[in-house]
């Protein structure tokens, strides 16, 4: 028995068979072959696999692959056009990306963020990264990270940073 | 201040890996996979402590999909050893060093002992035929505390006794020092079994090359691995190849082997291409965690607040297995009077085995424990004398020309009293808070060594060469563990090449292939590889130099190379392109690539009783200030600002290096605050993320880094090492933090809410 998938994947048409138990982390890296979602702990803590489905984040190593038939799934992979996203941008250049493990994963829960609040306060990037864990950076960098982005993508201009 | 102009030295410049990274794009060893690719799994023991009655594989093996099912009987050496180069032998003498098989026997002493090894088609098939796998065990007593490990009578974990080692440390004469003292504070402080928690768990992937070469690719610390590979496989160690990846993580827990031997021994027996990843629980389970230790302090001071006596026993639980138990601890007996001038000393250390999970390599290595202990009783010694805590260390701080507990004199200015001054008055003034929150404030200053223990001869090896096209790259089988260690080497070539850091690439990190660095642990990347690097580049600048002088007819001393061309000084339209250079360097024979080493100085080993001798080359210094708000009603603690100072030497990366401190810092803050591997009678309590909890974005407090560079550092350009001491004294200035804010002394991690409210409840 398999599955017969139709969706949409980083903005492009998808039609794939899987087995029914794959979860959609198992089908991006097994049937897909996109390596960028990570699996940290396979129960849904570490955040590693975070991925968009329908513009908000999910756990993939928690989501069965059946959820996807007739929805839009973006990755890491599907984040850059012509250029990189900002937030892409903004974690390389201000060291947010330490052993690069956690960080596809913080940035698509980031761009989550974004998408609904595009000048989030450091309190508000520290809520909604919350469940993406990161063992490198103590997180000072990538929530400069994702405010840095914020400003850049923003037509808003108050955006606080944290203490000084 | 007035340094040296570099050109990309000490700049904040973002990694080469970053922008690979924020795509999602590196091949860890976890991702690569390889047509017709076997998939591993283990089965491991259940039980802390037990005797195996038989194994029974024939269901297993016999089920379709499987490889192979492996058991002891199919090891050809069946023991991790590991030899470290440099007078280890000798440093060793009297410890009863129990190695751990690979494959467990007719014993197993630790829940999580790997037993059986199955490859299969499919991850499903492995981890059905593991299922089918049949060991019958005899449950055996075990011990599982340290000190009821050293009683008479305790359950033996090993035949030559429980003691793993034990080391001493002998200072003037601590009778007469008790004897003066004034004033003497006694507490006794525990720490628990921590898990470094990497984000990618252990893996890899093997295969047999074409020239037969087992070669495993593979998340380690330790390239040199292949030697313990090829020594359990009895193989030559040419024959074995260890590929590095990129790491997700390592803290010390990807030093010791991990998957390397199961994985050889699966590749070798099936011939096939396999792979092996730890589930997270199996990560929790198998691989070694930070000590737990048992620390008795007695320190005596004069009224004046003048350190005169310290006393220490320290006990830490090793687990079931040597590992580097005895180092770990010997880091511990050096640290253990902190950065202090202390005229009398007597430290008494054992390293003891138990049944619980091996204990071994994490950040700090033995640092982190003994700063808990001795800026613990720093507080309370300034309690008791009614002092300033900042007043009564800077009073006893280090100072160049003063000596360690051991003896060793210290070379250069540590600057204790600037970063801790620096660090506190960086807090900003005092917040007020109310009820039921308690704000408290604390600190500690600590010092950690970097680099390998001085009688270990400790070397690395580079290679860095020109490209005709004036670009560079440097070979060194350095592996990264996202500390930026690849970044680093290159921006060190590029500053003496003259090139911007993105003209220079370093390819490989490969046993067989690029020259010997070593580990990247113990704080000594930089420090080795670093200089190798260093030595090998003035090497090559030394030829492009005189190569440009011949072409623009100025002499050597007058030719500089920046931006990617060679000058001459002060005329600065008589210049070349590095590429012409270089190729005209090529077309006369000039030698354009070089390979070097470098040598840490080396001293002989310890004085085995009195402790007294040269431990290390150099130490990293620092100071870490937090404050916290304790929820006085359900015993939370918060911490909601943390400063960190250090000298640093030099910053190669200033992004890299506040990364670190602040990496460091949470990672230290979990440590104080969040993080214990809960065990009843050896076996995990809580072997999941989501019970064993570390630092989310909403633990981590703000946090300011505050870099001092003395440029006195052994690195290449007066650098010292930073990844380890980022973390020792976090756990000890959150220690005093919330001892402060709640008027009890704490002595016990992690610093839980139960714990705050039983403090709370005691009397003070």
């Amino acid at each position: 028995v398999s599955l017969d998938l139709d969706f949409t994947l980083n903005g492009r048409p998808c039609r794939i068979d899987c087995p029914p138990h794959w979860t959609v982390l198992d089908l991006l890296r097994d049937g897909l072959s996109l390596l960028g979602a990570k699996d940290g702990c396979g129960e849904g803590v570490c955040g590693a696999c975070t991925v968009l489905l329908d513009g908000r984040p999910i756990r993939a190593c928690l989501v069965l692959a059946a959820r996807l038939d007739g929805h839009a799934l973006v990755s890491i992979e599907g984040l850059e056009g012509d250029a990189l996203d900002p937030l892409q941008d903004a974690f390389a250049e201000l060291g947010a990306s330490q052993c690069g493990f956690c960080t596809p994963g913080m940035i698509m829960s980031a761009k989550a963020l974004l998408a609904v609040d595009p000048a989030p306060s450091a309190h508000d990037v520290r809520e909604a990264l919350a469940g993406n864990l990161c063992r490198c950076t103590g997180y000072v960098k990538i929530i400069e990270a994702v405010l840095a982005a914020a400003q850049r993508l923003g037509s808003h201009s108050a955006v606080e940073g944290e203490g000084g | 201040m007035d340094g040296p102009a570099y050109r990309v030295i000490g700049k904040s410049l973002p990694r080469a890996d970053a922008w690979e990274k924020v795509r999602g794009r590196p091949i860890y060893a976890g991702d690569l996979a390889l047509s017709g690719m076997l998939h591993g799994r283990i089965v491991r023991s259940p039980y802390a402590s037990a005797r195996i009655v038989s194994i029974d594989t024939r269901a297993a093996a016999a089920l379709s999909g499987v490889a192979a099912v492996l058991t002891h009987a199919d090891v050809p050496r069946n023991e991790l050893r590991m030899e470290l180069p440099g007078r280890m032998a000798e440093a060793t003498a009297g410890a009863v060093l129990a190695t751990q098989p690979v494959l467990a026997a007719d014993r197993v002493r630790f829940q999580g002992e790997p037993v059986v090894a199955i490859a299969a088609e499919t991850p499903e098939v492995a981890a059905h035929a593991a299922e089918l796998v049949e060991v019958e065990y005899e449950e055996l007593p075990g011990v599982f505390d340290p000190l009821e490990s050293l009683r008479p009578g305790a359950a033996l974990v090993h035949e030559g006794g429980n003691v793993l080692r034990r080391w001493q440390l002998r200072k003037g004469d601590i009778r007469e020092g008790f004897g003066r003292a004034e004033v003497v504070v006694e507490h006794t402080y525990r720490t628990p079994f921590v898990d470094h928690v990497y984000i990618e768990t252990e893996t890899g992937v093997g295969w047999i090359d074409a020239e037969g070469v087992l070669t495993l690719r593979v998340s380690t610390q330790v390239l040199e691995h292949f030697r313990d590979v090829a020594e359990v496989l009895r193989l030559p160690h040419s024959r074995v190849r260890l590929e590095g990846a990129y790491l997700g993580g390592g803290f010390g827990g990807k030093e010791d082997v991990t998957v390397e031997c199961l994985l050889g021994l699966l590749v070798w027996k099936t011939r096939r291409a396999v792979q092996l990843v730890f589930s997270r629980e199996e990560s929790f389970i198998g691989h070694g965690k930070r000590h737990p230790y048992v620390m008795r302090y007695k320190t005596g001071a004069m009224r004046n607040g003048e350190l005169v006596a310290l006393e220490a026993e320290l006990y830490s639980d090793a687990g079931a297995y040597a590992a580097l138990s005895p180092w770990v601890l010997f880091y511990s007996l050096v640290t253990a009077t902190g950065p202090y001038r202390v005229p009398h000393v007597h430290v008494d250390a054992a390293t003891v085995y138990t049944n619980n999970p091996i204990a071994s390599a994490y950040r700090t290595f033995g640092s982190i424990q003994t700063c808990i202990a001795y800026e613990g009783q720093m507080d309370a010694l300034a309690q008791a004398l009614g002092m300033d805590p900042l007043e009564l260390r800077e009073k006893n701080f280090l100072h160049k020309g003063d000596a360690i507990a051991t003896g060793q004199v210290l070379e250069s200015e540590p600057m204790l009293g600037e970063t801790m001054r620096r660090a506190w008055a960086a807090l900003g003034p005092p917040r007020r808070a109310e009820a039921p929150v308690r704000i408290g404030r604390g600190l500690a200053a600590s010092f950690t060594p970097y680099g390998r223990m001085c009688w270990t001869r400790d070397s690395a090896s580079a290679w860095v060469g020109m490209e005709l096209d004036g670009t560079a790259v440097v070979r060194c089988a350095a592996p990264d563990v996202g500390g930026g260690q690849t970044a680093s080497l290159c921006s060190i070539a590029a500053e003496l090449l003259g090139l911007p850091a993105e003209r220079v690439v370093a390819v490989g990190r490969d046993s067989h292939f690029t020259p010997r660095a070593g580990t990247t642990t113990a704080t000594r990347q930089l420090f080795m590889s670093g200089n190798a690097v260093l030595k090998a580049a003035r090497e090559v600048r030394r030829h492009l130099v005189e190569q440009a002088a011949e072409m623009l007819e100025a002499a050597p001393a007058d030719v500089e190379l920046y931006d990617g061309r060679a000058f001459v000084r002060g005329a600065s339209d008589r210049s070349l392109a590095l590429a012409e250079v270089v190729k005209a360097a090529t077309a006369a024979g000039r030698p354009t690539q070089v390979l070097d080493k470098f040598d840490a100085p080396s001293a002989p080993t310890i004085d085995p009783l009195t402790g007294q001798g040269k431990p290390f080359n150099d130490y990293t210094f620092g100071t870490q200030a937090v404050e916290v708000e304790v929820d006085e009603e359900t015993g939370v603690t918060r911490a909601t600002r943390l400063v960190a100072c250090y000298d640093v030497g030099q910053a190669i990366n200033r992004q890299s290096t506040e990364g670190q401190i602040e990496g460091g810092a949470v990672q230290g803050l979990g440590h104080a605050l969040l993080e214990e591997v809960v065990l009843e009678q050896g076996i995990s309590k809580n072997p999941h993320l989501l019970d064993y909890k570390i630092p989310t974005t909403l633990d981590a407090p703000v946090i300011e880094s505050i870099l001092l560079e003395s440029g006195n550092g052994l690195g290449p350009f007066g650098a010292k090492g930073i990844g380890e001491p980022a973390m020792t004294p976090t756990p000890a200035a959150v220690m005093n933090a919330v001892s402060r804010a709640i008027g009890r002394r704490i002595t016990d991690l992690p610093i839980t809410a139960e714990r705050v409210l039983a403090k709370l409840k005691s009397r003070a």
